[in-house]
């Protein structure tokens, strides 16, 4: 096949970035998405010209690592990751659009590389179960209902890779805030923390400046692990939860001291 | 001239007793670090997988400073992100007679008896506490009906003690690891530095004092100081370029030790998984894992007569119309007992020999295929799509084709390194101060790894050992810190740059892909699934000529003050170049047959890997001696109280 690929580029996090096109001819229909733009950039370090910069690592779909908005969508015409994209889903003569996420609290690294670590952040502020290494019971002491836990793993197997606020036309990041909070409301080992975890992550999000969320259902289309909105809906009632808990009980520092 | 000293004594430090005691002894005999004392002192873990973020998150709880290093752009994406099968552990919940000292002795016997008694004894009483850790953290294991965890028997193993999250059990994992290190960054103990790659270890005085590392944003050359450095980088899989590993995973960090005095022990132990998706063309830039459990229903054959496969690839003749007398399953031909589920290295092994007769199968005829006709005949479609849809999803989406409909093409692939850093019971490197944990070390495996076994390595040596064996190191340290400004750094740092600077000022015209690609040509022809003298010495002789041209004609572009990740390849690959010699020389070295290393001079009569525990039950640990001096052999002997040694057979 022959293509044409008209790519975002852009030096640094300072440049203003512009589309440049490429042509690259002899694109096999088994490659991968990824293994095309190796292709381009071998011929262009070939030409002495700058490769264009990408982020990837597992190519296998789980790693969370690749993004790439392609042709307007959050890692292309499939649902999956653009690493798992393969050119037989592009026909001879097509046109590509790619670009970095679009997000401000993505800020673009270079060309389509872009800076996540928001998340980081907000898994930082309370996505977690506090318990030190070698203070855990038996596994099997709580036993956990099969389906409680299929939900609960389900929700966990987000794989962080931002997908889900370059679709949202507010970059909201509720999907991917959702999806940890239900993983661990859902099993009784993070029912203490609760509802300190919601408010702490809701509160990060919105520092990082993530949009508001508007039930688009944007974000469950486009997510490459189908993380389904329903966690959407169960992080607004742990929310309001936590703030009901919040003016009736007692002040949320407290509960993160564990008084 | 060498003018480096060779006469060190290598001390394993196993503990005095019974086996069984060995640990609880050790722990009790080791130096505490007083808990107000922790915060004095300050750790860097670098690698945030399964052994480094386990390992970074554990010492922050006890309250020590750590520095946490990786190249992606956040901890979570590390390469233990991919793990599918599962974790192993002897919790004998299925009460089918497993404990630990059956974990333990699977894990030798699987080994092919080339680990070290204690510490694999150790790793099967820790693998418990794993899962406790685990659950506790919220992973989502699977679980039975009444709520309790599931398990099931994986690789051929005779119990089940395998631990699972579907096919995501890496994943799973690592985020546990992953939010107990975000904890710790929150708590302040943990500062984090992602996209931030190792690219020398510095040493003050003899003892592991800091590292150099460069910002793969602004390419800025950093120094770090601390008490004590661990490593927790991962295997080196890729010096073949092809393998499942993720496309970073590299030996750089192990390589810069090395040259630094540790010793590098068994760096020719490599695995090879028997059922990955086949190269499709010469574009392809890593292999797929299909997960093992599909040899439990798939019948792996290729064509009898050469004629038959050719017609096959040129797509003249459909397999589905060829007769069964035409077709040759060798696995239940050659193994009638185990058939198609010989251990990994012996069906890869086979694999390639059909395919060297010119048997093999798809347009480059490097595939056998692994058939589930017969199975869909029997079971029915719905149900091997219950058992293996996800698999066949994924196969689908990678090859175009359809398993249910045309038998899937597998071909072995590089897969996993048992070699490493040489590391004795406290998992500390030969070089006071830098110890080496999951993957990176040579640690637990011997010639081998068993499956579901790396996952319980990584975390036993994070959580469970590390932070116990470094505060016997660290109780006798100094709190003083040595500033970066310090001879060492300046010169580390200056040799990092110059390094950085010939690698930009070649101006060759090969890229860093080509070459690696090259190199990984070599080392899976000569130094793969099968290896004899001969061709580990041509192969020898053709790595070094390669990493002259390397050095010569490498075609480069950018500079280093910027996000260059054409540089990050050239210095990964760089160092691909010398380890992939010490690979060979090692292979050559051994002049028997054990696990994955299978040499064709030393085989059974009816081809097996023949051991020869008289001369090789020893650790080959290779001592650096300067650039284009031979490597220094230290020989760990291997003393077995506890196990009697015997012959693998699967007829
Ligand atoms: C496809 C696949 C499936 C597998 N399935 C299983 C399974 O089911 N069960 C099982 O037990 N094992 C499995 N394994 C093996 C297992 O996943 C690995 O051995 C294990 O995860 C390695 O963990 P680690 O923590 O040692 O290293 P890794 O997870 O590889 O992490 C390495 C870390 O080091 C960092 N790093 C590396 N070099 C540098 C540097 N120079 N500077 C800074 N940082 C650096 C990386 O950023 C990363 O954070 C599988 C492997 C593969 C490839
Ligand atoms: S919710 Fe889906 S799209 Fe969003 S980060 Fe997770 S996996 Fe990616
Ligand atoms: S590269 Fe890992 S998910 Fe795409």
């Amino acid at each position: 096949m022959k293509l044409t690929l008209k790519i975002w580029r852009q030096k640094d996090a300072n440049d203003k970035g512009r589309f440049v096109t490429y042509q690259v001819d002899d694109v096999s229909p088994d490659m991968s998405f990824l293994e095309m733009l190796d292709v381009l950039n071998e011929s262009l370090i070939h030409k002495g010209e700058d490769p264009v910069a990408f982020d990837h690592d597992c190519r296998e779909g789980i790693c969370g690592m690749c993004s790439l908005f392609i042709n307007g969508k959050p890692h292309g015409p499939e649902q999956t990751t653009t690493c798992q994209l393969h050119m037989r889903s592009f026909k001879d003569g097509d046109t590509i659009v790619i670009e970095p996420w679009r997000a401000k609290p993505f800020p673009v690294v270079k060309d389509l590389v872009v800076d996540r670590s928001a998340f980081d952040r907000i898994i930082q502020a309370g996505g977690y179960i506090s318990v030190n290494t070698g203070s855990a019971q038996d596994a099997n002491n709580i036993p956990i209902p099969k389906d409680k836990a299929s939900e609960a793993f389900d929700a966990a197997t987000c794989i962080g890779c931002g997908a889900c606020v370059a679709a949202c036309k507010n970059a909201s990041a509720m999907l991917f805030v959702a999806a940890k909070v239900s993983h661990l409301a859902l099993l009784p080992q993070g029912d203490p923390e609760r509802a300190i975890r919601v408010s702490k992550m809701v509160a990060q999000m919105d520092a990082e400046g993530f949009g508001a969320c508007t039930n688009t259902g944007a974000c469950e289309a486009e997510c490459p692990k189908g993380i389904s909105v329903k966690n959407i809906a169960r992080l607004n009632r742990e929310f309001l939860r936590a703030k009901f808990i919040e003016e009736v009980d007692k002040p949320l520092e407290e509960l993160a001291e564990g008084k | 001239m060498s003018t480096v000293a060779t006469d060190i004594k290598l001390d394993a430090k196993i503990p005095e007793g019974p086996l069984a005691e060995k640990w609880e002894k050790h722990k009790f005999n080791i130096k505490l670090v007083n808990p107000a004392n922790k915060r004095k002192y300050d750790i860097i873990v670098v690698g945030t997988g399964l052994a480094g973020a386990s390992a970074a998150a554990t010492l922050a709880e006890l309250g020590y400073n750590v520095k946490a290093f990786c190249f992606q752009d956040s901890p979570r994406r590390a390469h233990s992100i991919a793990a599918q099968g599962g974790i192993n552990a002897a919790k004998n919940y299925q009460g089918d007679g497993d404990s630990i000292f059956r974990l333990f002795y699977d894990t030798i016997k699987g080994g092919d008896y080339r680990s070290r008694e204690a510490n694999v004894y150790r790793l099967a009483q820790v693998s418990v506490n794993i899962i406790d850790q685990a659950v506790a953290q919220g992973v989502p294991f699977a679980r039975e009906y009444g709520g309790l965890l599931a398990n099931r028997s994986f690789g051929g193993a005779q119990v089940s003690r395998t631990f699972y999250a579907k096919g995501q059990t890496g994943q799973q994992l690592l985020l546990g690891a992953y939010s107990a290190l975000m904890r710790q960054v929150a708590a302040g103990k943990v500062q984090l530095f992602p996209r931030t790659e190792l690219l020398d270890v510095v040493l003050v005085d003899g003892k592991a004092r800091g590292i150099v590392a460069r910002n793969l944003i602004t390419g800025k050359i950093e120094s770090h100081s601390a008490h004590a450095v661990v490593l927790a980088t991962g295997g080196y899989g890729n010096v073949f370029y092809l393998s499942t590993n993720a496309m970073g995973s590299n030996g750089s960090a192990a390589w810069r030790a090395y040259k630094k005095g540790a010793l590098f022990a068994n760096p020719c132990f490599t695995q090879i998984h028997p059922t990955c998706i086949p190269v499709s063309g010469h574009y392809q830039s890593k292999l797929t894992l299909m997960s093992e459990s599909l040899r439990n229903d798939g019948r792996v054959w290729v064509p009898k007569t050469v004629e038959d496969a050719e017609k096959i690839r040129r797509g003249e003749l459909n397999p589905n119309d060829l007769p069964e007398d035409r077709r040759d399953y060798y696995l239940e031909r050659k193994y009638p007992s185990f058939g198609n589920l010989v251990p990994r290295d012996v069906a890869s092994r086979n694999a390639k020999y059909v395919c060297d007769e010119g048997r093999g199968v798809g347009p480059t005829g490097l595939a056998v295929f692994l058939d589930f006709r017969d199975a869909i005949k029997r079971d029915g479609r719905a149900v091997i799509e219950a058992k293996y849809g996800n698999l066949f999803d994924m196969y689908m989406r990678i090859t175009g084709e359809n398993p249910y409909e045309v038998p899937m093409k597998i071909y072995p692939a590089v897969h996993y390194t048992m070699g490493g850093l040489w590391v004795d019971y406290n998992l500390m490197t030969t070089i006071p101060g830098l110890y080496a944990i999951g993957e990176c070390n040579f640690s637990d495996h011997g010639a081998n790894r068993l499956g579901a076994s790396a996952l319980m390595q990584g975390l036993a040596d994070g959580y469970f050992i590390l932070p116990y064996t470094i505060g016997d190191y660290l109780a006798r340290m100094p709190y003083d810190k040595v500033p970066t400004t310090h001879p060492a750094f300046k010169d580390a740092e200056r040799e990092v740059e110059n390094r950085i600077k010939k690698l930009l000022s070649i101006n060759g015209k090969r890229t860093v892909d080509e070459f690696h690609r090259e190199l990984g040509k070599i080392m899976w022809d000569y130094c793969g699934m099968s290896r004899n003298a001969e061709g580990l010495t041509k192969a020898r002789e053709m790595v070094v000529k390669l990493r002259e041209e390397f050095w010569s004609d490498l075609k480069m572009v950018g500079v280093n003050e910027e996000f260059n990740q054409t540089l990050e390849k050239a210095l990964r690959v760089a160092d691909f170049f010398e380890l992939a010699e010490l690979m060979i020389i090692d292979a050559l070295h051994r002049n028997e047959s054990c696990g994955g290393h299978f040499r064709e001079e030393y085989q059974t009569p009816d081809g097996e890997a023949l051991r020869n525990d008289e001369e090789y039950a020893y650790v080959a640990a290779w001592q650096y001696t300067g650039d284009g001096n031979e490597p220094v052999l230290h020989k760990e002997p291997l003393v077995f109280e506890n196990v009697k040694l015997t012959q693998r057979s699967y007829k």
